[in-house]
């Protein structure tokens, strides 16, 4: 073995991790200056940044900042870090960089909960929470049920085939409650959950999906490298120690909870899921030891720069879901079409 | 005689319950340190047989040891450690470098939550000195040759650094050169003490590197012993159904076919 070309390599290997390292920083202290500007962005008293004296003197400023500002840049955080590192994870466990983490029934299953309770049990904001998290996680288990019954097929393609019967189930569930629903209260309310939105979030709501929030995206965190063996193939990773099965099952339930819980109070926020995890990829090659921290500071800073566009650009608010999924399609044409932003590969 | 690393006692096997099974009954033993070549024609169980010895398959009935030990009774990290598989392909989802696909070998040394080290890292480098691709390193996975991929899947299965090595058709995307590579390379690890288990459709193969040779007919071993004995034109041309005669060239045993 010659050490001096071994040592080397590995120096370049170390050099150019330390340089991505550098990107990293700079990522998350983008996310940080961001949500402090966002906090002080908005459109009281005028359009703009509330100053620091108006913070220290006006109590309605100080109210908006505090409660209602932060609790709702906090929810944006962890509805982008959710949907993105979800999104990595699906894309890593399915082998398939077109997954998003709610195609397993979740998000239909969430949407047909919401409009359920809407329709039939009146519009509570935390019953319709409760009912949307209730049946995204039904979605998942249904899906997951359907998946185990097929008889042919590896196990990716079983997944995927019960999560596309189980979503359809649940949107033709969704057609006949939307058919159903009073035209004029009901399904102005369905149809506005379905766009998505954070701007009803208070600090209650948030405390409510926070614990399923952080315990997801901690054990994912922990569990970033394995995702790496969890993406070959099942006989494959069975020969390098895993129990491939198990240990994916595991894994995607720690990426639809948080993923759930944020659906929950957020509604549909489309494409942050898909398009975090392939820009995460562009940055810092494949390894998810890099990939899925990146993925969560960019699903932050993206979520958090559309929800600043939808309170301040018009006097009413844009819905969130139309903002992520105008922006994520126009990023994902761009990085499709462009090969240049390729950075250190 | 060397001892028997991993053994097959009366092992039955199928995909299927409705169907009859694809092993029945199958008799095997591999000596430790000896290179074994799997001989047989399509679908005489050659590749489930591979799986059964890696764990990944369980037998309807029989026992498979690993050193004298049922192969169930060892954790699955336990054997990852000890037995590590080349497929003969492999679906490559994501746009990986060579130095990051075989770190992948350290998986069963490390755990779940683990990251492999700086001293996985040299590992996984010297796995793929030994497969002589260093200059490789940092090429993606996506943009390398099938040959090339091969050798790469080969320097992850030695990063595992295991006392079993499994080939499912080890030569299938291999050109010349890269076969020859492929025959050092796996002498080279016999003289290091590794067992190795290969199924093969080339008796060329099987005549230039293996010790021991099994010849496979609808999920039974037919013939099994030194490699010599067994892959002879008589046998082979039993097997396959076709006319098949080895003629010596310059010491060396060659397949020739009508």
């Amino acid at each position: 073995m010659s050490s001096a070309a071994t040592a080397a390599a590995l120096q370049e290997v170390n050099s150019r991790n330390l340089a991505r390292r550098w990107v990293f920083l700079w990522l998350g202290l983008g996310l940080i200056g961001l949500f402090i500007l966002s906090l002080l962005l908005g459109r009281y008293p005028d359009t703009g940044f509330v100053s620091w004296e108006r913070l220290n003197q006006d109590e309605l400023a100080r109210l908006l900042v505090f409660n209602l500002r932060l609790p709702r840049l906090l929810t944006a955080m962890a509805l982008g870090m959710s949907l993105s590192a979800g999104g990595m994870v699906f894309q890593m466990l399915f082998g398939n960089p077109l997954v998003e983490p709610g195609f397993l029934g979740v998000s239909q299953g969430a949407a047909f909960g919401a409009a359920l309770c809407i329709v039939f049990l009146g519009g509570s904001a935390i019953l319709i929470q409760g009912s949307a998290a209730a049946f995204a996680l039904a979605g998942l288990g249904l899906s997951y049920l359907l998946a185990r019954r097929i008889r042919y097929g590896g196990w990716v393609l079983r997944l995927v085939l019960s999560g596309i019967a189980v979503s359809a189930l649940f949107s033709a569930g969704l057609g006949v409650l939307k058919y159903m629903a009073d035209p004029l209260r009901q399904l102005p309310e369905i149809t506005f959950w379905l766009l998505g939105g954070l701007s009803s979030i208070t600090w209650t709501k948030l405390f409510s999906i926070l614990p399923a929030v952080i315990l997801g995206l901690v054990f994912l965190f922990l569990f970033r490298w394995r995702l790496n063996v969890l993406a070959l193939n099942d006989e494959t990773a069975f020969s390098m120690g895993v129990a491939p099965k198990r240990e994916r099952l595991l894994l995607l339930t720690a990426a639809v909870l948080p993923t759930a819980a944020v659906i929950s109070v957020a509604g549909m926020v489309g494409w942050v899921g898909l398009i975090m995890p392939h820009i995460a990829r562009r940055l810092f090659g494949s390894d998810t030891r890099l990939t899925l921290p990146a993925s969560m500071l960019l699903g932050g800073i993206f979520t958090i720069l559309c929800d600043d566009l939808s309170r301040t650009l018009l006097a009413g608010e844009i819905p969130l879901g139309i903002l992520t999924s105008l922006l994520g399609a126009a990023i994902f044409i761009v990085l499709m079409v462009s090969r240049g932003v390729k950075a250190e590969r | 005689m060397n001892p028997s690393l991993l053994s097959f006692h009366q092992v039955r096997f199928g995909y299927n319950r409705r169907s009859s099974p694809v092993l029945n009954g199958l008799d095997l033993s591999l000596k430790e340190g000896c290179i074994t070549a799997i001989l047989g024609p399509n679908g005489a169980g050659k590749t489930t047989l591979l799986y059964l010895a890696l764990g990944w398959l369980k037998p309807w009935a029989g026992v498979i040891n690993l050193s004298g030990k049922p192969i169930e009774s060892y954790s699955r990290r336990a054997l990852g450690k000890q037995i590590a598989l080349i497929p003969q392909s492999e679906h490559i989802p994501f746009e990986y470098t060579v130095l990051e696909y075989v770190l992948l070998g350290r998986a069963p040394y490390l755990p779940s939550q683990g990251m492999p080290s700086q001293a996985d890292e040299m590992i996984a480098y010297d796995a793929l000195e030994k497969v002589g691709i260093t200059d490789l390193f940092d090429h993606s996975m996506l943009a390398i040759s099938g040959g090339e991929r091969q050798l790469v899947l080969t320097a992850r299965a030695l990063a595992q650094e295991p006392r079993l090595l499994l080939l499912d058709e080890p030569t299938s995307h291999l050109d010349l050169s890269n076969k020859y590579r492929l025959v050092q390379i796996l002498k080279g690890l016999q003289e290091h003490g590794t067992t190795i288990l290969m199924t093969t459709h080339e008796p060329d193969l099987a005549l230039a590197v293996s010790d021991e040779a099994v010849l496979m007919e609808k999920g039974r071993v037919l013939i099994s012993g030194q490699t010599a004995e067994v892959a002879t034109g008589e046998n082979l041309s039993r097997i396959y159904r076709v006319p098949v005669k080895i003629i010596p060239v310059e010491g060396k045993k060659q397949v020739v076919w009508m």
